[in-house]
């Protein structure tokens, strides 16, 4: 039997879909979730091929330690082989305790099904190359990267059954939250648009804001743009930042330094726009525009425009 | 308050990537090693902020073999009062997890503190397991963290935000960008790091549940499409027609 946990507090994501897909080649599916998503919503993870949803309506999943005895009790009550998590905050967190208490080996950020010898492709190295890993183990854990592969609906809602497991009291307690409403989030975004120091100035982000809305595209930025507080710190990719692999990743007054590339050549495709033809971006590139920014940019978000509406 | 800040030796960022003994090796000629960014910057950082504020020790700590006495020196020049080797190839996370957790079990620490992964493996896996078999609270991607007594306030990244919370040391929590700023160490701490304290612990017997099988490198990319920045309509038509990604 086949675990996927599902992080259900934004409501489902797709990342949860790739997920129980991804589960689904490997095995029977059960998902597990926690909180209060609702019953309709966590039954459309049956399209994807989950067989049941249990849901734990009481631990809310603040608290690392109680997701995973959550989950570790379903294990042990549904004989799992195989857990697996988005790569997430909670892939991030849960899943190394998970391992420690069933003594499982953890994958963390797979990009592939494991292949006929049971080895699960990972990037390593920032996403400057890709490594092979082995699960010695009985039971395991792998915990994959957003966008690593398609959702695929095929079946219909399941049952959603509710579950109470002994996850003893909270050890965290929770103070405030802030989330912004709307934005996607970087690593799920399927499209991205990415500025840096070449933009020369804060006031000048209009245009990449504008462009991000037009293609419904999440914003990124370079280190530099971060640190000096141009953008927010969760914009900056790059191997010291967010890793990200969307389907279009459009670079505008970036250099390409190794350390942005290593975040960011996992992208299916890269535009780079840049003033210097010299720039190293363009060897990571797959469409290169020589040219000023200030001028490209209103113009990409005009087409961009005009072939939506047509 | 009593810290033990786990750090990891990582190629420079600049490093060029390559693979001998038929891609089952990282090749490490010619690689320049580094303390592992977040390990550096943000854990050991704010570790000795912690310090210099309230008092107390901080005790860097690292799973590897001699040849990474030299980030550890570089560690204890930034400010690190001693540091502790496990004398082993840290062969997997599992297994560098349970040697530290088996060294801290022994000595006691009020706080755990590692980066919140290495840009090598990027796993973000130790310092969960490292929680996880000292049954402490864990808190990771930890952006601020603020010390009263043995109250930790700590703000994290949650799937799609920031949160405070608040809870009670012994803890583990993983770091990242926020936490603090890069110190670069001066002559002095140079000269210091070089006569502190650095124990060279024998390694528990431990096994691996994960291995590295082999490893690649990415596909090179073909030669990029140079296309006029007066005609963006191009741009989008290929976008949406060849490369079917809008
Ligand atoms: C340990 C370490 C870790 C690092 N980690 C990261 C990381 O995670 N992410 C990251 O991004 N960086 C990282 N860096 C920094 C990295 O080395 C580069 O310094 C940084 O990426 C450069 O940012 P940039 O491209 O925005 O700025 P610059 O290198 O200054 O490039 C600006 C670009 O804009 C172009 N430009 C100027 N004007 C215009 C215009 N009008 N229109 C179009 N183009 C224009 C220029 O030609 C130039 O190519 C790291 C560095 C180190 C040492």
């Amino acid at each position: 039997m086949i675990l996927v946990y599902i992080n259900s507090s934004n409501g489902i994501s797709k990342s949860s879909y790739e997920s129980i897909s991804y589960g689904k080649k490997l095995g029977d599916v059960i998902a597990l979730t926690n909180g209060g998503a609702s019953s309709d919503d966590l039954a459309s993870l049956g399209q994807y091929g989950a067989s049941k949803v249990l849901v734990d309506r009481k631990i809310n999943g603040d608290d690392q330690q109680q997701l995973t005895k959550l989950i570790a009790s379903a294990v042990e009550n549904n004989s799992v082989k195989t857990i697996v998590f988005s790569h997430d905050l909670v892939g991030k967190s849960v899943a190394p305790m998970l391992s420690v208490r069933l003594k499982a080996g953890l994958v963390s950020g797979a990009i592939s099904l494991p292949d006929a010898e049971g080895c699960v492709d990972v990037n390593v190295f920032s996403g400057k190359a890709l490594g092979k890993v082995k699960v010695n183990s009985e039971i395991k854990i792998i915990s994959l990267l957003p966008n690593s592969i398609q959702p695929e609906e095929n079946g219909s809602a399941c049952p959603v059954e509710e579950i109470t497991a002994d996850t003893g009291s909270p050890s965290i307690k929770v103070l405030s939250t802030k989330k912004p409403e709307g934005e996607i989030p970087l690593p799920e975004a399927e499209l991205v648009v990415s500025a840096g120091r070449g933009l020369k100035g804060p006031e000048n982000w209009a245009m990449v804001e504008d462009l991000a809305v037009s293609l419904g595209a999440a914003t990124a930025c370079s280190r530099p743009v971060a640190d000096i507080g141009w953008r927010p710190h969760h914009e900056h990719v790059g191997q010291t930042g967010v890793a990200i692999r969307p389907n279009l990743y459009i670079a505008i007054g970036i250099s390409g330094a190794i350390q942005h590339l290593a975040g960011v050549n996992g992208s299916k495709v890269i535009v780079v726009i840049n003033t210097d033809p010299e720039a190293p971006f363009f060897k990571a590139a797959d469409y290169g525009i020589i040219g000023d920014a200030f001028e490209v940019v209103p113009r990409l978000n005009e087409a961009v425009n005009k072939f939506k509406a047509s | 308050m009593k810290i033990l800040v786990c750090i990891s030796k990582a190629p420079d960022t600049t490093s060029k990537i390559a693979f001998s003994e038929e891609n089952t090796k990282f090749d490490e000629n010619g690689v320049q090693f580094i303390v592992n960014p977040y390990d550096e910057w943000y854990a050991l950082v704010r570790a000795l902020e912690i310090k210099e504020a309230g008092g107390g020790q901080v005790t860097i700590i690292t799973v590897g073999g001699a040849s990474d006495d030299a980030i550890i020196r570089k560690a204890l020049a930034i400010g690190a009062d001693d540091a502790v080797r496990l004398d082993s190839e840290a062969k997997d996370a599992y297994y560098t997890a349970m040697q530290i957790s088996s060294y801290a079990k022994e000595n006691n620490y009020d706080l755990i503190l590692t980066g919140k992964e290495t840009i090598n493996y990027n796993g973000s896996q130790v310092a969960g397991m490292i929680a996880a078999e000292l049954d402490v609270p864990f808190v990771s991607l930890a952006s601020k963290l603020d010390v009263n007594g043995s109250t930790l306030t700590v703000e994290r990244e949650i799937v799609g935000g920031l949160q405070v919370v608040e809870l009670n040391a012994p803890a583990v929590i993983s770091c990242a960008k926020g936490m603090a700023e890069q110190r670069i160490p001066n002559m002095r701490g140079i000269m210091a790091a070089r006569t502190k304290p650095l124990n060279v612990v024998a390694a528990q017997e431990i096994e691996n549940l994960t291995e590295f099988v082999s490893y690649a490198l990415p596909n090179a990319k073909s030669a990029v499409k140079m296309i006029d920045p007066e005609n963006m309509d191009e741009l989008v038509e290929l976008l949406h027609k060849e490369a079917k990604v809008i």
